[in-house]
C-alpha cells in the first residue's frame, strides 16, 4: 500500500466552451464541455503546471476522492498527490476528461442540444490530435500558456508525444509511459474485435440505444474481458489464478469454472456497468487512428522534427501490447532528431497494466525526473 | 555542478580530465556505459558537450537523470543499432571495455555512430597486477576491485594487447594517456601504467 498521503477529497470541475472545434474528421462540435479536476496551485509565473492525458478507461478523476465516495480514488492516486513522484506540494496537476468521454466531458451520451437527445451515433470520431486541440482551449482558459510537463501512459502516452507535436512552445517536457509511435496490424486487430463484440449486440442500435433505454452490456462486457486479458501478462495471469479452479473440481459444465474465468466476467460486467459503450468504441479507434510519422511518410523522425520538449520515455519489460520495442522507436526518432531524451525500460510482471501499478524503481524514475523538473523551475 | 565540484571529480577520476581535454567544446558525445552520468556531467560543466549515456543498470539510470543528463537504458553488447552512423563527435567507453562481451563488435559500432572513439580501461599489465598474480592470486585494486568470483570484467586486457586489437581492426590510435594515480606515465607505460585512454578513429 502507498505509504504516502493522499490529497484527500479532491472536486471535480466544469467549463463550458463556445467556440466551435473542427475535428480531424472535419465534423465539426459548436458547443462542448470538458470536466476536469485540479490539484495544487498555480505558481505566481503560471510555470508548474503538469497535464496528465488519461487512456482508454480513465477519465478527469486522477488523483484523491470525492466527499461523497471515499472510495472513489483517483486512477492513478499512486503517482499524483502530496509527496509523491508527481508532487502536487510543487506542481499544479491537471487531470482532464476527453472529449467523447462518459464522465463529465461532452461525449456521445451527453444530450445534443440541437435534437434534445443523446448524440449517439452522431458523435464526431474524435482523433487525439482533437483530444489535444481541446486540452490546449482548457489550458488557455486556466492561464497556462506553458506546461512544465504533459505526461501520460498507453493511449495517454499518445496525448502527451502529440502535444510536443501540436504546440512545440507550449511544453516544456514530455513523459511518454508505455505508448508507441501508433498501433501494430495485431493491435489494431484485438481493437477491432472489441469493436465487433459493441457493434453486433443487438441492444446496440446503431449506437442510439439510448433511446431504447437498454445498453449493449454484453458487447460492452466482452470488449472489456478481450482488452482486460491484453493489459496483463502471461506470467502475471499465472501467478495470480494458474489453473485454479472455483469449486476446486471439474464441473463438466459451460459455468464459470476456472479462476481466470471468473475475474475476467467479474471484470467485464463491472466496466459494462458504468462505461459507455460508444465511448469505448471512440477511445479504439483514436488509437487506432494515431500515427504521427502518416503524413511524413512514415517516417517519425521527420514527424518529430517539430519538436521541442524534453522527453522522458517509459516502457515495462512484460507490457506486448506496448512493447518495449516500441518505445524505443520513439526514443530513437528523438535522439536522430537530437532532442533531450532518457529512456527506462522498467522491470515488471503486469504486463501493460504495469503503468498504472506502484513500483519502487518506476516511481523512483519519475520522481528524480520531475524533480528536476521543479528544480530547474525553482519550485 | 560547480566548477569545483568539477576539480574534485577530475581529481578522483584522472581519466575524466584527459577525456576533457581532447574533446572541444560544444561536441556531440556518446558514454556507453555511462554509470551514473558523472563524465558527461563534467563534459558538459567543462566542455558544454550535448551528450547521452547508455547503461543497463537500474540504479544508473536514476542516477543519470538525477544528475541531470540523458540517459537511454540498453544493453550494449546487442549493439547501438538505434543510432544513426556518425551522429556524434565522440563515442566515449569509460571502464567499460573489460566489461564488454562482443568486444570486436562494439569498437565496430563506435566507429560507424562516431567520428571517433575513445576508450579507458584498467591496464592488466601494470606492474601491480603482474606482481599480485606472480605470487599466486588475482590482482584486486583500485581499478580492478573485484574478486574473481564476482567481477564483471570478461575482457581484461594490457596496452599491448589493446594496441595489437587497433592493428587487427583497422583502428587507428591517435592519442593516448597513460596514468597512474593521476599521474602521467611516460616510461615504461605497458608495466608502470595503472590505467590508459585512447583516442582512435577508423584508419582511413
Amino acid at each position: 500500500m502507498n505509504s504516502l498521503k493522499s490529497l484527500g477529497v479532491v472536486n471535480a470541475q466544469r467549463a463550458t466552451f463556445d467556440t466551435p472545434l473542427k475535428f480531424s474528421s472535419g465534423a465539426v462540435l459548436p458547443r462542448y464541455e470538458l470536466a476536469y479536476e485540479t490539484y495544487g496551485t498555480l505558481n505566481a509565473d503560471r510555470s508548474n503546471a503538469i497535464l496528465v492525458c488519461h487512456a482508454l478507461s480513465g477519465n478527469h478523476h486522477v488523483a484523491g476522492y470525492y466527499s461523497d465516495n471515499p472510495k472513489n480514488v483517483g486512477w492513478w492516486d499512486n503517482m499524483i498527490g502530496p509527496g509523491k513522484p508527481v508532487d502536487t506540494d510543487k506542481f499544479f496537476v491537471i487531470g482532464m476528461n476527453n472529449l467523447g468521454g462518459c464522465h463529465g466531458s461532452t461525449g456521445p451520451s451527453s444530450i445534443n442540444p440541437e435534437t434534445g437527445k443523446p448524440y449517439g451515433s452522431s458523435f464526431p470520431v474524435v482523433t487525439v490530435e482533437d483530444w489535444v486541440e481541446s486540452q490546449a482551449r482548457l489550458a488557455d482558459r486556466l492561464g497556462i500558456e506553458q506546461f512544465a510537463a504533459v505526461l501520460g501512459g498507453s493511449l495517454g502516452g499518445m496525448q502527451a508525444m502529440q502535444w510536443s507535436l501540436s504546440f512545440p512552445q507550449r511544453v516544456r517536457h514530455v513523459l511518454i509511459i508505455a505508448a508507441a509511435p501508433h498501433l501494430t496490424a495485431e493491435n489494431i486487430a484485438f481493437n477491432d474485435v472489441a469493436r465487433n463484440a459493441i457493434l453486433t449486440d443487438p441492444d446496440f442500435h446503431g449506437g442510439d440505444f439510448y433511446q431504447y433505454n437498454v445498453v449493449p452490456t454484453r458487447g460492452l462486457r466482452l470488449a472489456r474481458m478481450l482488452g482486460h486479458i491484453t493489459y496483463l501478462s502471461d506470467d502475471a495471469m499465472a501467478d495470480k489464478f494458474g489453473r485454479s479452479l472455483r469449486a476446486g473440481k471439474l464441473g463438466f459444465t459451460y459455468d464459470i469454472e476456472f479462476e481466470i474465468e471468473s475475474y475476467l466476467r467479474y471484470q467485464g460486467d463491472k466496466f459494462a456497468a458504468y462505461f459507455d459503450a460508444n465511448t469505448y468504441l471512440l477511445m479504439t479507434k483514436a488509437l487506432d487512428y494515431f500515427d504521427p510519422a502518416r503524413e511524413y511518410g512514415g517516417n517519425l523522425d521527420k514527424a518529430f522534427s517539430a519538436a521541442q520538449a524534453n522527453f522522458l520515455v517509459l516502457s515495462f519489460t512484460t507490457d506486448w501490447r506496448f512493447a518495449p520495442e516500441r518505445s524505443r522507436e520513439i526514443v530513437h526518432a528523438l535522439l536522430h532528431n537530437r532532442r533531450n531524451v532518457s529512456y527506462a525500460e522498467i522491470t515488471s510482471t503486469h504486463g501493460h497494466d504495469s503503468f498504472l501499478m506502484q513500483d519502487q524503481h518506476y516511481h523512483d524514475v519519475m520522481r528524480v525526473y520531475l524533480d528536476r523538473i521543479a528544480g530547474d523551475l525553482s519550485i | 555542478m560547480s566548477a569545483h565540484d568539477s576539480v574534485e571529480l577530475a581529481a578522483v577520476r584522472p581519466d575524466f580530465a584527459a577525456i576533457a581535454a581532447w574533446i572541444p567544446k560544444g561536441a556531440s558525445v556518446l558514454d556507453l556505459g555511462c554509470g551514473d552520468g558523472s563524465l558527461l556531467r563534467f563534459l558538459r560543466d567543462m566542455r558544454e558537450v550535448r551528450g547521452y549515456g547508455v547503461d543497463i543498470n537500474d540504479a544508473n539510470i536514476v542516477a543519470c537523470i538525477r544528475n541531470g543528463v540523458n540517459v537511454i537504458q540498453d544493453d550494449l553488447d546487442t549493439g547501438l543499432s538505434g543510432f544513426e552512423s556518425l551522429s556524434f563527435d565522440y563515442v566515449i567507453l569509460s571502464q567499460t571495455l573489460q566489461a564488454i562481451r562482443h568486444t570486436e563488435a562494439l569498437v565496430q559500432e563506435i566507429l560507424r555512430v562516431g567520428k571517433a572513439g575513445i576508450v579507458s580501461f584498467p591496464n592488466f599489465g601494470y606492474w601491480r597486477n603482474r606482481l599480485k598474480i606472480l605470487c599466486g592470486n588475482m590482482p584486486v585494486s583500485r581499478e580492478l576491485p573485484y574478486q574473481w568470483y564476482d567481477t564483471p570484467n570478461v575482457h581484461l586486457c594490457t596496452l599491448c594487447d589493446f594496441e595489437d586489437f587497433c592493428a587487427n581492426q583497422n583502428v587507428q590510435i591517435l592519442d593516448r594517456r597513460v596514468m597512474t594515480g593521476g599521474e602521467q606515465v611516460k616510461v615504461l607505460p605497458n608495466l608502470l601504467g595503472s590505467t590508459a585512454v585512447y583516442r582512435f578513429q577508423r584508419r582511413a
